[in-house]
This record gives C-alpha cells, structure tokens and sequence, in this order.
C-alpha cells in the first residue's frame, strides 16, 4: 500500500513523542484503542491556567497512518482551548493525511484520543465545562 | 558445470536502490539458468506441442516431454503421472473438486487443516456448499496436526485428505509420510499442498504415500504461471476435469502447453534436485545467523511455529509491542510480509497464527522472512542492523512497551476494542 508524503514524514520525523506527568493537575491523559485491534494510542495534554493546551504529546502502537494521526493531532491542539481542541474532525484529519478508506479507523481513534484527553483532564481539575 | 550438467548458480544483483528482498515464500525471482532454457521456445521453437504434423509440434513435444521427466524426478514419480496446470491453485482446486465430484457417490467427506493456503479452504467451503462434509483439523501450537485426531477423522466417508507438507506462512514441515500412511491404512486418497515443498526438502511419493501432489513453478525459481498436479497411476487416481476441451494432460486438464512455462518449469527442478541440500544447509546457516542477531539485540521477540520442522528459508517473528504494518514501514529497505491485520484488507490478523493460538495482539506484531537462493549474508547483516533499529524506534514510541518496562500486565486493562 502507498503512503503519502505526509503520512511518511510523520511516520518518519513523528512530531512531540513523549510523555507528561499524568500525576500533574495540569495534564489530561486520554489512551485509546486495543492491542488486539492492532492499535492504541496514548494522548497528553498539559492545560495552561488560561485553558489553552501548551503542550502534548503521545505514543502509539500502530500501523503508519495510526502513528501519522496521533502526531498530526499533537501539532493541531498546541495553542488550542479545549473546545477548540474537542471538535477537531476524524475526516480533518483524514483528509489532511489522505487516508484511505481502510485507515479511516486511524483518524478516528486520534479523535477518540483528544476527547478522552481532553474529558480525563477535566475530570482530573473537577471543571464540569471547558475553561474559556 | 556440475555432473547434471548444470551451469553454477549465478548471481543476480538488485537494481540501486531497490529494497533487500526476504519474502521468497510470496514467490523467487526466476533462476537467469531457467530463463534462458525458455528462450527459444519463445521464439524460433514456437511450435505447438500438440501439433503432430510438422517438426515444430514435434520439438515443442519433445520440450515438454522432458520437462514432466525433470519435474516427476524431483518427487520421485513417473512422468505420465505429472499433470501441467496454470499453478497450485489451480493444482489445488482440481485434486479437491476432481476426487470430490468423480467420488461423490460413494464418498462425501473431506478432511483438511485450518492452516491450509486459502486457495484449498476457499475450495472446500464451495464443496461445502455442494453438500460435501468437511472437517477442519486444528494444529497445536506449533502448527503441526496431531495424527491421532486425524486419525479419529477418517472415516469409511472420506474421499481424500488434504494437508500441506510446508506451511506459507510459518514454514513447519507437517509429517507427510506418516499422514500418508495414515490415510492408505485407512482407505481415504492423500492429497497435499507442496507448493513451499517441493525443490526445498526431499519428497518423494511412493515412500510417502502421496496420491495427489500440488507443485508451483514460481515457488522454486521456475516461471509464474505454471505449476503441476501429481496424479497417481498405481493405484489410479481419478478426477473429473474443472477445464474441459481438446483432451490434453490424459483428459485431466484441456488447454494447449505452454512450451517455455514448462520448460522453465523443468529445468528449475532439474536444478533443485542438483543443489537441494546445498542450499539447504546454506539457507540454515544464513536464519540462523538472522535469529541469532535479533535476538542478540532485541528482546521480547518470538518465533512462531514449529524451530525444528521447519524449511531453512522461513522465519516468523513476533516483535512484542510493535505492530507489524508499522514496522514494515519502518524496515522499507527490505521487503518482507507482516501477519498484522492492517495489511490486509479484513483488518483481521493472521488466520496461521491465530491457529497457533498467538494472540491476537501478538499476531499483529509479526513479519514474516523468507531467505532464498539468492539471499546473502551481506543481506542479512544488513536486515538484522534495519530491524533492529526500527523495532527500537517503535518501541521508544509505543505507549505498550512504556508499560511492559513499568511491569504492567496489558492482559490486565480493560481496552476498549473498536
């Protein structure tokens, strides 16, 4: 199967690999995703006191296009509230990897795993809403 | 020149740039010895094998004929007893429907194993639906069949057996003499799938009892688009056609020869029988030598099937906590096979291993290696340095080794399967 670019240049120079502090109040840890599906995606965002997410970043287990979306969405919700970050698209990012339609899954997942980040850190503050 | 005659093995260089090719399960490159006894019958010797009034046919005739002495010699029959087809699959198709539709009045069971080619499970599932019984065997966990539940499953009903003597996926060598013996004990016809076999370990029919024989000429450095169907004579065998016309191959299978496809098709195993145990020993040396370095450098990784069993150019890895298709992105200067669901299109992980009882997350991390003739130990120093950096890579990136090192059992999280 062919890649695109942008999928090989995230696979190959994959962006904010890492891991925050999930102990720290200021950090919403979303992991998403099975072993045994052949993906899981580990999404981290540290919260500003202002609710802007100044850093992420992840880990995946998966295929190209799967480690392509957690990267891309790491690069997306820096800067972001997190209303902004919450409604990020699976087909925005489809469409910007050029996923084909059996790597669909892939974008969706990394949309599950902003949401999930994104619920675990509000949990974690005890904000029912998004900061503003 | 070796005492058959045959030139040396030669060597064929890749083109700058192309990646280091491991997957010679999938198929070989044709052997440059192959490829040039074809070449005449392409052009000046173009006659048709089955024309007898003119020294063209005559000569095509002649090609042919010692073709099928090259290929019958290689397996231990007699010539007549070879049946040219388009391939295994083909191969496969017609010893399954053939036995099962001339038999069918007497006979209405079919026995085969999980692990078979999908090309042999395809077929038995369409005789299923014709109202054919067949009864898939498991494997154990080395991917052999136990023989006493083979055994158990012969009954007076079962036409014919069907087991694979290698496996495409994982490369165990299943015990086909004693299966044969199994299956004459017991009145049923053995048919197995030697595509991976044949040219790569010693077969022979008679010793094995071997009723029915599927051979691929492009598995064994022969040309794509031919392969044989053995068919035993003493006892007789008999088949009804899947293609009918001019009455060729002794009415089993119409359709004009394909002069050089068979005459590549012979010399290949003209060369197989004179370099087999060469090569043999040669290819151990080389899948040892690519163990051995990975798992020098890696841990966590895991061979699937059956060490011992199993043919020399084969290796199966699971790479803990890498998915496959990940990785084979990362390996992009070797080309090799994954068992990862995500390069197929079901998303479904390898049914082989899963027959193994692999689980599913470490189906997902497995690739397959397949060394052959023209594989060097350049090559594999040079697979072993890629693979072992990728594999590290991926692993620096994987939330599941991050908890493996943390010491946290990923069977013990509930996951979210989607």
């Amino acid at each position: 199967m062919a890649y695109s670019d942008k999928v090989i240049d995230h696979y190959e120079h994959p962006r904010n690999v890492g891991a925050l502090d999930k102990d720290d109040g200021a950090v919403g840890t979303g992991l998403v995703g099975a072993p045994a599906c052949g993906d899981v995606m580990k999404l981290q965002i540290k919260v500003s006191a202002e609710g802007i997410i100044e850093d992420a970043k992840f880990k995946t287990f998966g295929c190209g296009s799967a480690i392509a979306s957690s990267s891309l969405v790491t690069e997306w919700v820096k800067g972001k509230t997190l209303d902004e970050a919450a409604s990020i698209k699976n087909t925005d990012i489809a469409h910007e990897l050029a996923l084909p339609p059996v790597k669909i899954h892939c974008s969706v997942l990394a949309e599950d795993a902003i949401k999930a980040a994104i619920a675990d850190y509000k949990k974690k503050s005890g904000k029912d809403e998004a900061a503003e | 020149m070796t005492a058959l005659g045959l030139k040396p093995c030669p060597k064929l260089t890749r083109p700058a740039g192309a990646p280091v090719y491991l997957d010679y399960q999938a198929t070989t490159p044709c052997d440059p010895r192959v490829v040039d006894a074809m070449l005449p019958w392409f052009t000046e010797k173009f006659g048709n094998p089955h024309s007898r009034n003119h020294r063209y046919g005559w000569e095509a005739e002649e090609a042919v004929e010692k073709a099928r002495e090259q290929i019958a010699a290689l397996i231990g029959a007699d010539s007549k007893e070879i049946i040219f087809t388009s391939g295994a699959t083909e191969s496969n198709n017609l010893a399954l429907k053939g036995v099962a539709h001339f038999y069918k009045e007497k006979k209405n069971h079919i026995i085969t194993v999980v692990t078979e080619h999908k090309c042999v499970l395809d077929t038995c599932r369409h005789l299923e639906q014709e109202g054919f019984s067949v009864t898939y065997l498991p494997v154990k966990t080395n991917g052999l069949i136990d023989l006493a539940a083979l055994e158990a499953a012969i009954t007076d009903q079962t036409a014919i057996v069907s087991v694979m003597a290698v496996n495409n996926e994982i490369g165990v060598i299943q015990p086909i003499a004693e299966i044969g013996a199994l299956c004459h004990r017991k009145g049923a016809f053995f048919h197995t799938d030697c595509a991976q076999a044949v040219g790569k370990i010693p077969l022979d029919v008679n010793a094995m009892n071997i009723d029915l024989m599927s051979i691929s000429a492009h598995k064994l450095y022969g040309p794509k688009g031919i392969g044989a169907l053995y068919v035993r004579r003493r006892p007789r065998v008999r088949l009804v056609p899947l293609i009918t016309g001019g009455g060729q191959e002794r009415g089993m299978r119409s359709g004009t020869l394909p002069t050089p496809l068979c005459v590549g098709f012979g010399e290949a195993c003209a060369i197989a029988k004179d370099e087999m145990g060469a090569e043999a020993e040669r290819l151990m040396d080389l899948r040892n030598r690519l163990l051995g370095g990975l798992r020098q450098r890696l841990p966590e990784i895991y061979v699937n099937g059956d060490l011992d069993n199993r043919v020399p150019g084969n290796l199966n890895i699971s790479f803990a906590f890498v998915e496959g298709e990940g990785l084979m992105m990362g390996v992009k200067e070797l080309a090799v096979s994954s068992g990862s669901a995500c390069t197929s299109a079901s998303l479904e992980p390898s049914y082989v291993l899963r027959a193994l009882g692999v689980d599913v997350e470490m189906a997902h991390t497995s690739l397959r290696f397949g060394l052959g003739r023209f594989t060097t130990s350049e090559d594999i120093d040079f697979a072993i340095d890629h693979i072992v950096e990728a594999v590290e890579h991926l692993r620096a990136m994987s939330p599941l080794w991050d908890m493996h090192l943390e010491g946290v059992d990923i069977k013990s999280i509930e996951w979210a399967e989607h």
